[in-house]
């Protein structure tokens, strides 16, 4: 009798999750793609520099600017280093400044939002201010503004990708939290004594975690795509640092004389990672937020 | 209509106050010393302090800022430390550069992501609403300074039908007398067909450059919204009593819909004008955005300063005229004004 009742109980939390996710996945193979994608650039991030076949800092100037070869499957560059080596190292930095620019955004949009969507009143019009003001930027001239005034350092092309990106954060967070704020369970966390913050970190912010990774994953791209152009106009990352858009920089004056292939390989990588996190967002949303499909 | 394009001109003014206060903060604090920075290297704390007192540094911060209101009002950002030349004259000069590939660009993405949009609506599900799709997702995906050099080396080195990418204008030839500043527009007021001809070769690169890039939103958003009208009882209605498929979809859908596309324009345009910045450093383009790479390089402030500060008015000013254009094309609008 108990495996019946076992077997027959519907399925919730993470088993309903996880057979939601199969489902999505299976709807759409390219979210698959998406995500095997995700995997391979996971591996050249985290053991990359353990596994190319060369120095991404070595320099053979008798080998210089030479065509993707089978010693050389990207080329080499002016100084003869082999851009296969520097492309899949270069996952690493590239990838760090990304989430590292999304994990802070979350941290201060999430947080702000939430604050001025449940407590309102003057919080929510500071905040309100605050991100209208950067949204009267436009985005990319403000970011470049940012890493100037501060300091032109890797740690603040990760601050200025996730100050551009607040008002995003903000907005969602801020109309998450704005509905559930009289919502059964917080009136009954009230009721029994609960303070304020504890309501907001406790119930509220639980509650809006969910969607607020969803906008990670979809921000992830764009935030690639900001600090590779900041670094392609000689911003934060400096050479000979192995880093997408500065290499697709280094390779500009080269396709003039046809050697294309200096700029392009880090510029397809920049563009297949760009692409495979817009996909895995767009599959992450219609997963944990089906209404907003598109 | 008057009295509500000036009720639309009075919101900016807090959002203008807020982009000068940020352009104001963004130089004074910065974590260094700005004195030690403009005193340069062989420095001594007397130049020093006689930099703080000339700069007006000495001062409380809220009077620094009421001085840079003034130099404002005044049309003064400052100089710039590399040519010593006041910033404002060379913004101005370069902004013509600047807007024309901008709007260059955005006239050849409109021109093809409305169309786009709408046959991908009309036909949802066919090959052109899957075109449509994947479009869509890789334009938004490709970083606009690889796209650029993608299309140089295939229409330059490869092919060789476009000029090389350096500048507005081959060396052979002399600017058109300045009227506007848009070359094609003088070149053409002028007579000089061959200037025309040698300035548009020029364009086309980095405004097709922009254009990709701004085709996916544009596109995407006219198929969302042309679809919710298709769906809606008036157009119906309309099909219904036989009116032609030209005039429904035209005249009665994409009237209704293109309301949500012009707000999406507003984006656009943050992305275009950030994106400017790039396209003009590929393709040596004497704009304003490779005034400021060229001062971001050499740490000169004042320059970048008063570009952040340009573009984010002329930003703000867009959006404005994107509100006043709704009332022009949707009346509802105007009577909620």
């Amino acid at each position: 009798m108990t495996d019946i009742a076992a077997t027959t109980r519907p399925a919730t939390g993470l088993a309903a999750l996880i057979r939601h996710a199969r489902y999505v996945i299976g709807e759409n193979p390219v979210t698959g793609l998406a995500f095997a994608l995700f995997i391979l650039i996971l591996i050249a991030a985290l053991i990359g520099p353990w596994i190319v076949p060369h120095d991404p800092l070595a320099s053979d100037t008798a080998a210089a600017l030479k065509p993707p070869s089978a010693g050389h499957w990207f080329g080499t560059d002016q100084l003869g280093r082999d851009i296969f080596s520097r492309v899949v190292v270069a996952t690493q930095l590239d990838f760090t400044i990304a989430i590292a620019s999304v994990v802070l955004v979350f941290l201060m949009g999430g947080l702000a939002g939430v604050a001025a969507g449940y407590f309102g009143g003057w919080t929510d019009r500071i905040v309100g201010r605050i991100a209208d003001t950067i949204m009267a930027f436009p985005l990319f001239v403000l970011a470049m503004g940012i890493v100037a005034a501060l300091g032109n350092t890797v740690q603040n092309i990760v601050l200025a990708t996730a100050i551009i990106n607040f008002p995003l954060y903000v907005r969602v967070a801020r109309a998450e939290a704005n509905v559930r704020r009289e919502a059964g369970f917080v009136e009954a966390a009230r009721l029994s004594g609960n303070s304020e913050w504890r309501i907001v970190t406790l119930q509220i912010l639980p509650n809006v975690f969910p969607i607020l990774v969803v906008q990670m994953s979809l921000t992830m791209g764009y935030a690639i795509l900001n600090a590779a152009g900041l670094s392609f106009i000689g911003l934060g990352v400096r050479p000979p640092t192995p880093e997408w858009g500065i290499m697709v920089a280094e390779g500009a004056a080269n396709i003039i004389s046809g050697e294309w292939w200096i700029a392009f390989f880090p510029g397809v990588a920049l563009m297949v990672a760009v692409f495979c996190f817009n996909l895995l967002g767009d599959g992450l949303r219609d997963i944990v937020d089906p209404r907003r499909r598109t | 209509m008057f009295v509500s394009i000036l009720r639309r001109f009075v919101t900016i003014i807090p959002t203008l106050i807020g982009v000068i206060i940020v352009t104001f903060l963004l130089t004074r604090v910065l974590p260094g010393d700005p004195a030690v920075y403009f005193a340069g290297p062989a420095a001594t704390p007397e130049s020093i302090a006689d930099i703080r007192k000339s700069l007006g540094l000495d001062q409380p911060l809220p009077v620094q800022f009421l001085h840079y209101v003034d130099d404002l009002a005044h049309g003064n950002l400052g100089n710039s430390l590399a040519t010593g030349q006041p910033v404002v004259n060379e913004l101005i000069s370069r902004l013509p550069a600047s807007a024309e590939l901008t709007l260059f660009g955005l006239i050849i993405s409109v021109l093809i992501a409305i169309p786009l949009g709408i046959l991908a609506a009309v036909k949802q599900g066919s090959w052109i609403d899957h075109t449509c799709r994947v479009v869509a997702t890789a334009g938004v995906s490709l970083p606009v300074f690889f796209t650029g050099l993608l299309l140089v080396y295939v229409f330059y080195f490869l092919l060789g039908w476009a000029p090389a990418p350096l500048g507005r204008l081959d060396v052979f030839f002399t600017a058109p007398p300045q009227v506007t500043g848009f070359y094609l527009i003088d070149s053409l007021t002028a007579g000089d067909f061959q200037t025309f001809r040698a300035s548009l070769s020029q364009l086309i690169l980095p405004g097709a450059t922009l254009a990709i890039f701004s085709i996916a939103p544009i596109a995407r958003m006219t198929r969302a919204s042309m679809l919710a009208v298709l769906a809606s009882d008036y157009v119906r209605t309309a099909r219904a009593s036989g009116l032609s498929p030209y005039t429904v979809i035209i005249t009665y859908a994409f009237r209704n819909a293109v309301l949500p596309v012009i707000t999406t324009l507003g984006m656009v345009f943050s992305f275009l004008l950030g994106a400017n910045v790039l396209v003009e450093k590929v393709f040596a383009w004497p704009g304003i955005g490779s005034f400021a790479v060229e001062a971001l390089i050499a740490s000169d402030f004042a320059p970048v300063q008063g570009f952040v500060l340009t573009m984010a008015v002329l930003y703000v000013m867009l959006n404005l005229l994107i509100d006043i254009s709704y009332g022009i094309i949707d009346p509802r609008v105007r009577l909620e004004a």
